[in-house]
């Protein structure tokens, strides 16, 4: 029986998430592959322009309306809608690899007992069941596994898919969600925004790290204004995240953001595996650091040995002139 | 209050890759194995949680019957107990069984608080406690940064990041909790607790124990690895060692080069 592939897409701020994109681009490709059907579901409180943005990527959306969602987590929510799904047949689940989408495909497959491939970089079809890659042991190996059953779960990882919209924009159908969650909603109480970038780190074109060798809070004053110069935002290593330099939120790595822009400038940053697995894909990598040995060396296009103080600033004014 | 903490024996990353063989795969046996950073953090929360409320903190682990050495690790620390998850029949589980078993295990156990790292190191699929919680019908607070328990009220409140700041959720306890380092700096083990550990109880929980339909007859797993390859190489580039700014001209005219300016 061919597959029916459900992409389960979230919002961000009113708007399609970008990881989304890449799950919906991920699952059509694959259900391409099996000849088999993709559609998508988007649950919300306000589902309307995301079920739409999400209608350029695949043939068919289900958009349900979810108001509790507007003052509790989304995930039991999601659940109770994918899980109505399944009854109309679906066969495989694709999820963005979000804390969200991890809770939703964590409960799935306990309540399935459905296989799990998790993290996928990327998928092929291959006889009655995908083969997915991915990277493991924080990038060392790359890892090809499949499911052993009819009917399986899915995580992408972000930043691993190019997200392509579909040549045709697909249909909409409304719906209304189904009643009570089957497990225990979680009350949002309130939504916190606290200082940083306009521009969330995943969506930036350009992303200027600091890391160990920036040396101290005031440091980060050189980062900064290199960012601003090239229109980009601030990163950095864990180091310098666990010297409380700067919040857990700025963090690029492993346990902290994945990254893929245009460019992405480290200073002062050694760039170890954890660090490298979160910034490893992006398309141009400068690096400038004092040790020509930093590991960084190995993933950058041009390493500059050279004092991050000293070239930083030399930078950011270079930029300035040829812009101006 | 009583927490229960999941915690993971994991490869040590630092030198797995040199422990493994031709294949890709790490061998278990001779890679050190630590205790998975993420359910380190828990870890800390929790000893941090009943040094505040008042309690006990216990462990958690699904292994072979190895992982006891990585549970004296957490039992250094400072929990005080552990239990510990471990039969033939379950090496190599699949996701699902995995869910299953340690559902089956909490369950022999009273908490109010499970809390576990937001994903492992290893296979990183950051879906067992969402599960866990799932099939004991308690909620899930996932990618904690602060835990706020309220045991009068038998409530809990988690501050959870989000893209520009954090949400403040809510629910009753019992309530299942996963975070990341934001939750703060595990605690080296004193060498009292690392004396203290080797005397704590760590109760074995066989498949048997845990009742039927746990696990699928003959090991038939509803996912299979097929493989590994090393990580595909990314080709080195050009390397400069300028005077600053040469240095920047160079960078200014490589990124214009690729339009980036």
């Amino acid at each position: 029986m061919p597959p029916v592939i459900l992409v389960v897409a979230e919002v961000a701020a009113g708007h399609l998430a970008r990881l989304s994109t890449e799950a919906a681009t991920f699952a059509r490709d694959l259900a391409a592959e099996a000849g088999g059907s993709v559609l998508g579901v988007i649950v919300d409180s306000d589902p309307g322009v995301a079920a739409g943005e999400l209608a350029a990527y695949l043939p068919r959306v289900v958009a349900v309306t979810a108001p509790s969602i507007a003052t509790e987590l989304p995930a039991p929510h999601i659940l109770t809608e994918v899980r109505r799904l399944v009854d109309e047949g679906v066969t495989h689940v694709v999820l963005g690899a979000s804390v969200d989408g991890r809770d939703v495909a964590g409960a799935l497959v306990a309540f399935t007992g459905w296989g799990y491939l998790a993290n996928a970089d990327s998928a092929a079809w291959s006889g009655e069941a995908p083969v997915m890659t991915s990277n493991v042991l924080a990038g060392k190996a790359v890892v090809h596994s499949t499911l052993a059953t009819a009917k399986g779960v899915l995580t992408v990882r972000p930043m691993s898919v190019t997200a392509a919209e579909a040549g045709a924009v697909g249909v909409v159908e409304a719906r209304s969600a189904s009643g009570e969650p089957a497990i225990p909603a979680v009350v949002v109480l309130d939504r916190v925004t606290e200082g940083g970038a306009a521009v969330s780190l995943e969506e930036a074109r350009v992303v200027v790290t600091g890391g160990r060798g920036v040396g101290s809070i005031e440091g980060f004053a050189v980062v900064e204004d290199l960012a601003d110069a090239l229109g980009g935002v601030v990163g950095a290593s864990r180091a310098a995240v666990d010297a409380g330099w700067i919040p857990y939120a700025r963090q690029v790595g492993q346990t902290g953001r994945i990254v893929k822009p245009a460019l992405y400038l480290s200073l002062g940053v050694s760039g170890a595996m954890q660090h490298r697995v979160g910034m490893q894909n992006s398309e141009t990598i400068v690096a400038v650091n004092k040790d020509p040995d930093a590991p960084m060396a190995e993933v950058a296009d041009l390493f500059v040995i050279g004092d991050l103080f000293e070239v930083a600033p030399a930078l950011a004014a270079e930029i300035r002139s040829r812009r101006s | 209050m009583r927490i229960l903490v999941l915690a993971k024996p994991v490869p040590d990353t630092a030198v797995a890759a040199e422990r493994m063989g031709a294949d890709m795969r790490v061998d278990r046996t001779a890679a050190p194995n630590v205790v998975n950073g993420n359910d380190e953090y828990a870890l800390e929360a929790a000893l941090q949680l009943v040094e505040a409320h008042g309690g006990e903190v216990a462990i958690l682990t699904m292994a072979p019957a190895n992982g006891v050495e990585t549970m004296r690790k957490a039992l250094a620390m400072g929990a005080m107990r552990g239990v510990l998850v471990t039969d033939e029949a379950l090496a190599g589980a699949d996701v699902p069984t995995t869910i299953r078993a340690l559902a089956a295990a909490a369950k022999t156990e009273e908490f109010d608080l499970l809390l576990t790292g937001l994903f492992t190191s290893d296979g990183g699929g950051g879906a067992v406690a969402a599960g866990v919680a799932a099939l004991l019908g308690l909620p899930m607070l996932s990618g904690a940064a602060h835990i706020d328990p309220d045991p009068a009220a038998g409530r809990v409140k988690v501050r959870r990041l989000t893209d520009n700041g954090y949400d403040l959720v809510e629910a009753p306890m019992p309530a299942v909790i996963s975070g990341t380092q934001a939750l703060g700096t595990p605690r080296y083990p004193s060498l009292k607790g690392i004396m203290a550990a080797r005397s704590r109880s760590i109760r074995q929980l066989s498949l048997a124990d845990l009742g039927p339909d746990i696990a699928p007859a003959d090991g038939a797993w509803t996912s299979t690895v097929l493989g590994f390859d090393p990580p595909p190489a990314r080709t080195a580039g050009r390397v400069v060692n300028l005077p600053a700014d040469a240095a920047a001209r160079e960078i200014a005219d490589f990124l214009a080069d690729r339009r980036i300016i």
